[in-house]
């Protein structure tokens, strides 16, 4: 199939950017949408133009690098994917498609379409910790965890921090990525150490990395490569109000 | 800075206090259109009119009104502080945005419906609250206030902007009724489902009586 595609390209954070077009042709179906990009990218670079950054790394879903906001959505058009995962029989040939990076003042652009997404390891340094007691490893078995308890941390714990939730969210608001890191800790024994501190810490670590507030418009969730649920930003809601009322 | 105000000014105290004053003004909706809603007796507004003059005169709703006002006003003050700095985090806008791919149109508009509300309500209020709390139309026996709604809505200009004020509170309810208990916590599996049912009839039910008192009084059904 053959493709145009309007590629969001600026130098670096501080030059300004500009859509170009580039036609690529012979797109297979079965390519995934970096793969496609990997093609554009070979052809820029033999005829001796710059190529599209964007980040990338394991292109099995699951490292949370890739981030491609296409066609007005992060990841592009399917659900439960990240863009590795999105291949070209997504689109139909002639298709022309906009790729732009994800834009949010937290995540300044480092480049095209990569972005700084650090702000999210600071919210994590803020408190997504728990604390080890030093010494041999306790019994596997010597904590009880239920089941249910087990399952809702393991699906909060599912969150790859690639900011598809940021950048779908009309605020570029991180609530869904900050509440299922403060979920996942707080469903847990391991994490009740630094339960009240944590809930605390990183809410106001998101807030000054310049995120946006939640208006519940469930963007963030519909987007989310990993279906993250709403039920944990109701959960951060509820860790904080109880954090900042019992705090000392 | 203090805790109190150090949690009411971080991005979660600021929509707690949307959901709180929100809530407060969804209480305050089922009063007012429960008592409005005498009208529909068609008794030539006498159970109307005795019900707002209850109101008008008991001590209890006169200092729940101070409570009201200074609800509504925050809720707009912190709204429109919350639309300001959250449009502020995306300083480079998406050329493409394909918002229907994953939220609802009025979730996303709650400034723009909650603006049109806010220019229904000063009209709303000049019509009625203002003539019989800062005139003496109405205490001072002139007109009562069942004859002031008629003659308002014998014009058909107001009557347009009510009915748009009840849809634009009807879309702002569908949204806000649910979305304010997820604010402040409330997401459960057993109750979320009641909850988003419940605020959705509300959501259509009080505007929809609200919205049919302007068109009856006007079309002549209700004397």
């Amino acid at each position: 199939m053959n493709l145009t595609l309007k590629v969001w390209r600026q130098k670096n954070a501080n030059s300004e950017g500009n859509f170009q077009d580039y036609k690529v042709a012979g797109v297979s179906e079965d390519m995934s949408f970096l793969e496609m990009f990997d093609v554009l990218n070979e052809r820029l670079i033999n005829e001796g133009d710059s190529p599209v950054a964007f980040d990338h790394d394991c292109r099995e879903g699951i490292c949370g690098m890739c981030s491609m906001y296409i066609n007005g959505e992060p990841h592009g058009p399917n659900k439960g994917v990240t863009t590795c995962q999105l291949h070209m029989r997504s689109f139909k040939d002639g298709d022309t498609i906009t790729v732009e990076p994800w834009r949010a003042q937290a995540f300044p652009i480092v480049k095209d379409l990569a972005v700084n997404r650090s702000a999210f390891d600071r919210i994590i340094s803020a408190g997504g910790y728990v604390s080890v007691n030093t010494g041999n490893a306790q019994d596997a078995n010597a904590l009880p965890i239920g089941k249910d308890h087990a399952d809702e941390a393991f699906a909060a714990a599912a969150c790859i921090g690639c900011g598809a939730c940021v950048a779908a969210c009309k605020n570029a608001s991180a609530m869904l990525f900050t509440s299922a890191k403060i979920s996942q800790l707080a469903l847990l024994p391991q994490g009740q150490a630094e339960r009240t501190m944590r809930a605390e810490k990183m809410v106001a670590q998101m807030d000054t990395e310049g995120f946006g507030a939640c208006t519940n418009t469930g963007a963030c969730e519909a987007e989310c490569p990993k279906g993250i649920s709403l039920e944990n930003i109701a959960r951060m809601n509820r860790e904080y109000y109880g954090a900042v009322l019992s705090s000392k | 800075m203090s805790w109190v105000t150090k949690t009411l000014t971080s991005s979660l105290g600021r929509k707690l206090i949307m959901a709180v004053t929100g809530l407060s003004l969804i209480a305050f909706l089922v009063v007012h259109c429960a008592i409005n809603a005498c009208i529909f007796l068609n008794d030539g507004g006498h159970t109307f009119n005795e019900a707002a003059e209850f109101m008008a005169h008991n001590l209890f709703i006169r200092i729940s009104e101070v409570g009201l006002m200074a609800g509504l006003l925050i809720h707009i003050v912190d709204g429109l502080m919350l639309w300001k700095s959250n449009n502020e985090k995306r300083p480079v806008k998406y050329a493409v945005v394909k918002g229907e791919a994953n939220s609802t149109w009025y979730s996303r508009s709650m400034g723009l419906l909650g603006s049109l509300l806010l220019i229904f309500l000063v009209v709303h209020l000049r019509h009625f609250w203002v003539v019989s709390r800062f005139t003496d139309v109405i205490s001072g026996g002139q007109k009562t206030l069942f004859q002031e709604m008629v003659e308002v809505f014998a014009n058909p200009i107001p009557v347009v902007l009510y009915v748009v004020g009840c849809l634009s509170l009807a879309y702002h309810l569908l949204h806000g009724f649910q979305s304010a208990f997820q604010t402040m916590g409330w997401n459960h599996p057993k109750y979320t489902p009641f909850v988003k049912c419940l605020g959705a009839g509300f959501s259509i039910l009080i505007p929809l009586i609200f919205a049919a008192m302007p068109i009856a009084m006007h079309l002549g059904w209700i004397k």
